[in-house]
């Protein structure tokens, strides 16, 4: 069930065919693995998190307050005197948490409607489509600003804001993906041997459009981190002290002049994470070919 | 003009249904976010150790005691007129308090995109003309890079390098024009470059690879037999089809723009649209809250159906629906 269906034409689209094929080889340590290998710390860093031998990440250090890099504190401290490593592992688990539960939510609920809007005809596609239109006709931070400050910001309120935030990019390119799918003989056999449109939905056509989606999610993953991040930095996010990553940036911003480090380390962790999971999604992009929607 | 808009007064028409939905959508999406808003806003205005009767007044004064379809249909009906309400913590229309801050986050997006242009077109242009060469990685490789880049990341490298380091520009601290263009414009340098180049790398991107395409086209080749320079070619010949595609993703691109110019007001301290946003989240002031999301969400309707009008009217073939 790996084969992507081109979703303009039906045609599967050869492999690596309009693909340089020119240092790919050399690149991938470069593209792939390394970027892989930073994700796979970060990741480390979020779960162990409690176990490393790191100071607690609220724990002021009052004598060490705005200190570089030391053997007490690897990457120094921050204006409280807060460890910084212990702060960014922490917080990885916020931007993780966030990039990992978000994109899921989006891929549920925008498989369900764009399922739903492709095989039904009629008021739900009408309404599930003015929906999500409107929805898009949003930019896309103002309408989770707008979804935190009303649910009240907290870790879960920021990734049920960001889910729902993407669910109509997703709900579009399910959309897209199963419409040339339902007119395919395999769903008129199933049709005609009596199957239910849940089972078609559900078991012929989902599994036809599910690594173009989970592609997406993948691509999403780094855009809610961002998101996140923003969030946290406009002090909409998640609540000090828990530490974020955003969150961290906004407040070494205060002592930019003092402290650039308290600002910038968080920021190129957060740079190269972004980076990592781009660089990522672009090689399995390549190597699928699959179609994804902007979400602006 | 007169047939222009008969061809397309059919188009014109469906799009104008699409956008009555949509931006109808837009305003119960709106209405409902206060009501769904835990504990009500008499609530949120008194604070806890508020008595009954204080908040069945302040109740009555906002007239949150009568249904809510009525209530409904007075917001519109006042949206319509251009009434937003009076935000009850500072005293101020909220229509007024956008209008006085509106100028200063258009001059940050029209200043934003106009540097993003100036830095995409050569840059895109050179990489597509090259494509494949090592100009054209070098270049692609940093727009790739810049992509990764999130706004308040970026304002923050250009705050330490222009305003801290080399002390060219100011990071903060707000000129209006009414100081003297010169004054207003270093104020917004910084803030406008950033949203700039979080902006050109997308049309860096998407020039690449138009040029790129046209240049393999056989009417290019018939062009160069003809004697023209390469630089005719381009200009003429290669970037006039792109300048289509560019408008477009600028329209698309305009919601990125408006979330980027949040986070740049906010972090620069900007008086604007954006920053209003903000303050009135952390003031929990929810009516200018609701004010100004209808407004950034009917701005950007609009702004995409100019861009729509402005596409159909650039390039006949392709109708008002032909971007989608």
């Amino acid at each position: 069930m790996s084969t992507i269906i081109d979703s303009g034409t039906g045609v599967e689209t050869p492999e690596g065919a309009t693909a340089p094929v020119r240092g790919r080889r050399r690149g991938s340590v470069l593209r792939l693995w390394l970027p892989m290998a930073w994700v796979a710390l970060v990741f480390a860093a979020a779960l162990l998190a409690d176990w490393l031998p790191i100071p607690p990440p609220n724990r002021m250090d009052f004598a060490a307050v705005e200190q570089g890099p030391s053997k007490a504190h690897l990457l120094g401290t921050d204006l409280d005197g807060r460890d910084l490593l212990s702060r960014l592992a922490h917080g990885a688990r916020v931007s993780l948490t966030v990039s990992l539960v978000a994109p899921a939510i989006g891929l549920l609920g925008g498989s369900l409607f764009g399922l739903l809007a492709a095989y039904y005809a009629g008021a739900l596609r009408v309404a599930i489509l003015a929906v999500t239109d409107a929805m898009l006709a949003f930019p896309s931070l103002v309408f989770a600003l707008g979804l935190t400050a009303v649910l009240g910001p907290s870790l879960r309120n920021v990734t049920i804001a960001l889910g729902i935030m993407s669910i109509p990019a997703f709900a579009r390119i399910a959309r897209a993906n199963a419409l040339p799918l339902i007119s395919r003989e395999f769903v008129l056999a199933a049709r005609t041997a009596g199957a239910s449109d849940a089972y078609i939905m559900g078991r012929e056509i989902l599994p036809n459009m599910v690594m173009v989606l989970l592609t997406y999610a993948l691509t999403m993953m780094s855009i809610m981190i961002v998101a996140e991040g923003s969030l946290s930095f406009l002090g909409v996010g998640v609540r000090p002290p828990t530490p974020s990553w955003g969150g961290m940036i906004a407040e070494g911003r205060e002592a930019l002049e003092r402290v650039p480090h308290a600002s910038l380390i968080p920021a190129a962790v957060m740079f190269l994470t972004v980076l990592s999971l781009n660089l990522i999604g672009d090689h399995l992009r390549q190597r699928h070919e699959a179609k994804a929607g902007g979400l602006s | 003009m007169k047939r222009f808009i008969s061809r397309h007064a059919n188009q014109f028409a469906r799009r104008g249904g699409h956008v009555a939905i949509v931006v109808t959508l837009l305003a119960v999406g709106t209405f409902l976010m206060l009501e769904l808003l835990p504990g009500n806003l008499a609530d949120s205005l008194l604070g806890e150790n508020s008595t009954p009767e204080e908040l069945a007044r302040i109740e009555a004064d906002l007239g949150l005691d009568r249904p809510m379809g009525e209530r409904f249909g007075l917001w519109t009906w006042n949206a319509l007129q251009g009434d937003l309400g009076r935000s009850p913590l500072t005293g101020e229309e909220v229509a007024h308090s956008i209008a006085t801050r509106l100028p200063v986050s258009i001059e940050l997006m029209v200043l934003a995109q106009f540097l993003a242009l100036l830095i995409a077109l050569p840059l895109g242009v050179l990489a597509g003309y090259r494509e494949g060469s090592r100009v054209d990685s070098a270049i692609s490789s940093a727009a790739f890079g810049v992509l990764s880049v999130p706004h308040f990341v970026l304002g923050i490298v250009l705050i330490l390098v222009f305003a801290i380091a080399l002390d060219w520009f100011p990071a903060t601290g707000f000129r209006p024009l009414s100081d003297g263009l010169g004054p207003n414009l270093a104020s917004m340098f910084l803030p406008a470059l950033t949203l700039a180049l979080v902006e050109a790398p997308v049309y860096l991107r998407l020039l690449r690879s138009d040029i790129a395409t046209t240049l393999r086209e056989e009417f290019v080749t018939v062009a160069r037999a003809k004697g023209l320079s390469d630089f005719q070619v381009l200009v003429r010949h290669a970037l006039r089809p792109s300048s289509f595609s560019l408008i477009t993703v600028m329209g698309i691109n305009v919601g990125h723009l408006i979330g980027g110019a949040v986070i740049i007001e906010t972090l620069f301290a900007l008086p604007g649209v954006g920053r209003l946003l903000i303050e009135s989240i952390t003031r929990r002031d929810f009516l200018t809250l609701q004010g100004v999301v209808l407004f950034i969400g009917v701005s950007f309707v609009v702004v995409n159906l100019l861009v729509d009008a402005l596409y159909a009217v650039l390039d006949p073939r392709i109708g008002a629906r032909g971007r989608r």
